[in-house]
């Protein structure tokens, strides 16, 4: 397989998958928001609340569109561009995303018109209904396309057929409670849900800082910080939970990300900082935090993790037990069912390292003719590039704690400060909206880089996924995805710019006579201000 | 799992053959009148009001819809991971083509009204006549193309190779053949949108759809009879020869395929398979009456039934062969080599068993909420909150 082929696959399939992930995250989140925000109309019946739900509403719905629009890409991409691992593994992989069009997506897409549309034609409580199942839906989606990526991190439950030359299921239960899967799915929703938060905090902050809106935006604060910070919390716990599952299951993804080229005496050390360099195999200016590695890693003081060279002698190995399997697989797929039963043991025996031996098709046709040298490249191969992940994990990590501190700040803001907001605060969150993109494109980046060379962990190489195409198809389709997505973000965010400036536009009348009742009711004699956003400072 | 062994592997394979069939039909019929009406908007509406209407009767639903497209391509995954692999890598620049219109197509229903100027709104309507007519087209150019077999084989390790330079691949795909099907399944869903628009709208919007609609249905029927008699002339088929299982492991390397004459034996083997080009004919003239009678419901049930009988005779035709090989016979896709495990076919059709009847309850109680006409007055009324 020529690598340009492979290389360009690879590009087009992380621009269109980080694109498309532009948009889910304030999907999963703002759909849960508006739903909060609906109940609390319905179970009120104030028309600020109904207000809230369709401004926000409207947001979501410009935003929604883009996420299903680029969807569609990413569920015929794995056949376009990756057809030999969709036929090695669609047995397996094709189950989730089939489940997740019947359970998920005719969920969200059929209620999400009702949800627009349905204002008139639907009771309160059913609309709010509809308004839930479109959350419901959405978030179940994120739940099988994680179950689907967690066993490409941790490919359990399945195993290889000689006679169909691909890898089948053996245990859909272990597939669907794969433990990477359900760290990954609560680590990935709740990350959409402070994407959401701090979305909704920074739109309303800068409602309040342009003396606009004070009563849609500081019922905004307060809904989304306290969603915010339960969520904030929760992408911190089970992103650590995620690190502990990758300590059985993807050692060399957690031993790049940190950067760990020896194996430390247990507890192990963090490194928190420093310069990674991959030729030298050590990390320069490096500052260590005793202990906390093996903590976070193995929640024990005496569990070793090994180290990079460690698992690179590991893998080695493999690849020389992968070769014994190989051969055996060249007698097996020539005599099929006549093959003596001694070949078919050995194959068995040693068929779970097959897919190392497939590292060595990078060098030669056959790997059972490798040379000693080319096992030795095959081996080093298994190292991912160390330093961006190094650096991407740290950024990511950086920013869930900064996302702790500001939903904190500003749930402590709207529940005992009266939702008073200091000048800076305010400006601070609106600065702050890209930031969670930022922090979940990073928690992607390091997933699947990290998880390189394989596409599936340990069975299929990256280099023998793609399709069989030329490099004139993949410049056509990459040029012809950058231009339409870049055209379709500029016309995205300009109708998100206009709709956040119009502010809320729909039961304004109604909405207006509400607030000034309110405020009356609230404030009789005149003596007393009524409480309001006003920034304090 | 011993659970799954209940069902065999060769009736599971049968079902989940019966279900890539539903699959598409359920794509064709509902999809289908949303790819119809967008490719007919700037037709049936000349002023910004009628285009509104026109576009707000699929309004609330093409999203859903649309999962009809995205669940085929998932259930291909699942069910015939081998049809997945080939098919898409091999019509590499047309399925592009094909999902650049369906992800133009959401954006252009969900932006065109959300800025109150002309040549914005123009230029999005335009995007929804191509989005619509374009994949409508080439579903029936790929529908042509694999009834004749397409050019690619396995190796041993089974990657499959599609034959030819990256602009044979595409431009071949246009032979005389596969642009008939083509017009076939274009002209299909433009009858199936204007019946759609005369159902959900009134007026002049209403005029224009019916007449458009029945010139469609129209051709339609005379392309389908037409490839129908090409398919019988014109056209080799293929079948398997010596030994095979049909519970065996799923590897087309196992089976030995040769060229015949015709795909026409399928008829002298199973009579009965003739109900479907029947019912697509048939069907298709009651809808071109029903449309020159102004009858609405009753038509639109006579379009969804020709597009059945349409594609159910392609699958029965062509059974067990689901995606032939023209230049390497022995490499072609069948039902009993193409499919997925037994177990991951059984979990599937669980899965399916469980949540088609809940689709399709819920599906019905949204049209039922959204039933009756789209009038004009509820386009300027509503401004802002449809589209």
């Amino acid at each position: 397989m020529d690598i340009g082929i492979v290389e360009l696959s690879r590009l087009q399939f992380a621009l269109t998958a980080m694109y498309h992930f532009l948009f889910v995250p304030l999907t999963l989140g703002l759909s849960i928001i508006v739903a909060i925000m609906e109940t609390v109309y319905v179970m009120t019946n104030r028309p600020i609340w109904r207000q809230m739900t369709k401004f926000w509403g409207t947001l979501f719905g410009i935003n929604f569109v883009l996420g299903v629009a680029t969807g569609i890409t990413m569920e015929f991409q794995f056949g376009m561009n990756w057809s030999y691992y969709s036929h090695y593994v669609g047995d397996i992989f094709g189950a989730p995303l089939a489940i997740e069009g019947l359970m998920a997506f005719f969920l969200e897409a059929t209620f999400v018109g009702l949800f627009f549309f349905g204002w008139d034609k639907l009771s309160k409580v059913q609309h709010l209904v509809v308004a839930w199942l479109v959350a419901i839906g959405s978030n179940l989606s994120a739940l099988w396309i994680l179950i689907a990526n967690g066993w490409m991190q941790n490919p359990v439950g399945a195993q290889f057929n000689p006679m169909t030359m691909r890898m089948e299921m053996t245990d859909f239960y272990e597939v669907l409670f794969n433990e990477v899967a359900q760290a990954k799915f609560v680590h990935t929703v709740s990350a959409g849900y402070v994407t959401a938060a701090v979305f909704v905090i920074g739109v309303s902050a800068w409602y309040l800082l342009k003396d606009r809106h004070h009563a849609l935006a500081r019922r905004s604060i307060t809904v989304a910080a306290a969603f915010g910070l339960a969520s904030a919390f929760s992408v911190v716990l089970l992103g650590d939970e995620s690190g502990y599952s990758a300590t059985h299951s993807q050692k060399m993804k957690l031993a790049a990300i940190e950067a760990m080229w020896e194996t430390e005496p247990a507890p192990a050390p963090f490194t928190a900082f420093g310069f990674p360099d991959q030729q030298a195999r050590e990390t320069h200016f490096a500052v260590h935090i005793p202990y906390a590695m093996g903590l976070i890693g193995t929640r024990s003081l005496t569990t070793e993790i090994p180290g990079i060279k460690e698992l690179v002698e590991q893998a080695e190995n493999r690849i020389r037990s992968g070769l014994v399997a190989y051969d055996a697989l060249m007698t097996v797929r020539q005599q099929r069912d006549a093959t003596p039963p001694e070949i078919m043991k050995t194959f068995e025996d040693h068929s779970h390292d097959l897919g190392f031996a497939f590292l060595l098709k990078k060098y030669v046709d056959d790997p059972r003719t490798a040379t000693e040298a080319q096992i030795k490249m095959a081996a080093n191969d298994t190292v991912p590039h160390v330093w961006p992940l190094f650096w991407a994990f740290r950024i990511m990590v950086a920013l869930g704690f900064g996302f702790i501190a500001t939903m904190a700040y500003f749930f402590y803001r709207a529940s005992f400060r009266g939702m008073r907001y200091p000048r800076w605060a305010l400006t601070v969150a609106v600065f702050m909206i890209p930031a969670p993109w930022i922090a979940a494109e990073m928690g992607w980046f390091v997933a699947e880089f990290g998880r390189q060379p394989w596409t599936v962990d340990g069975v299929l190489p990256t280099a023998l996924s793609a399709s069989a195409l030329s490099v004139t198809e993949l410049l056509i389709t990459i040029l012809g995805f950058v231009a339409f997505y870049t055209v379709l973000f500029i016309i995205e965010m300009g109708l998100m710019l206009k709709y956040i400036r119009k502010g809320p536009y729909m039961d304004v009348a109604e909405t207006d006579d509400w607030i000034k009742a309110r405020q009356e009711a609230l404030n009789p004699s005149g003596l007393r201000p009524a409480p309001t956003a006003i920034p304090a400072e | 799992m011993i659970l799954h062994e209940l069902l065999s592997y060769e009736f599971l394979r049968v079902v989940w053959w019966l279900l890539l069939g539903v699959l598409l039909i359920g794509f064709a019929v509902t999809d289908g009148f949303d790819m119809g009406v967008g490719a007919l908007i700037p037709f049936v509406g000349k002023t910004d009001v009628e285009r509104r209407v026109a576009i707000n009767t699929v309004g609330p639903v093409w999203e859903g819809n649309q999962v009809w497209f995205i669940l085929g391509g998932g259930a291909i995954f699942a069910a015939w991971p081998p049809l997945y692999a080939v098919s898409f890598s091999g019509f590499y620049l047309a399925m592009f083509v094909v999902l650049a219109a369906f992800i133009v197509r959401p954006v252009a229903f969900k932006y065109r009204s959300k800025r109150d100027d002309a040549s914005w709104r123009n230029a999005w309507d335009w995007a929804l006549f191509a989005s619509g007519a374009v994949p409508a087209l080439l579903f029936g150019v790929a529908v042509g193309n694999v009834i004749q077999g397409v050019p690619f084989h396995f190796t041993d390790d089974l990657h499959s190779i599609y034959e030819g330079a990256w602009y044979t691949k595409f431009i071949g795909l246009l032979d005389p053949f596969s642009l008939l099907a083509g017009v076939v399944s274009l002209t299909m869903l433009l009858m199936h949108g204007a019946v759609w628009l005369t159902v959900k709208a009134e007026g002049t919007v209403q005029a224009r759809a019916r007449a458009i609609g029945s010139v469609a249905a129209l051709a339609a029927v005379f392309a389908y009879a037409a490839a129908g008699l090409w398919l019988a002339y014109g056209i080799e088929g293929f079948r398997i020869v010596g030994e095979y299982a049909t519970n065996g492991p799923s590897n087309p390397l196992h089976f030995e395929v040769e060229r015949t004459a015709s795909w026409l034996t399928a008829y002298q083997d199973r009579p009965w398979i003739a109900v479907a080009p029947a019912l697509g004919l048939g069907c298709g003239l009651l809808t071109f009456l029903g449309l020159r009678a102004g009858r609405e419901v009753s038509t639109l049930i006579f379009s969804k039934l020709s597009i059945l009988g349409v594609i159910a005779s392609v699958g029965l035709t062509m059974f067990p062969f689901i995606m032939p090989s023209s230049s390497d016979p022995k490499s072609s896709l069948t039902v009993w080599n193409s499919s997925s495990s037994h177990l991951t076919l059984f979990i599937m059709l669980v899965c399916t068993v469980i949540f088609m009847p809940i689709i399709l309850a819920y599906t019905t109680w949204v049209y039922k909420v959204l039933w009756g006409k789209v009038t004009e007055n509820d386009v300027t009324e509503h401004s802002h909150s449809v589209y």
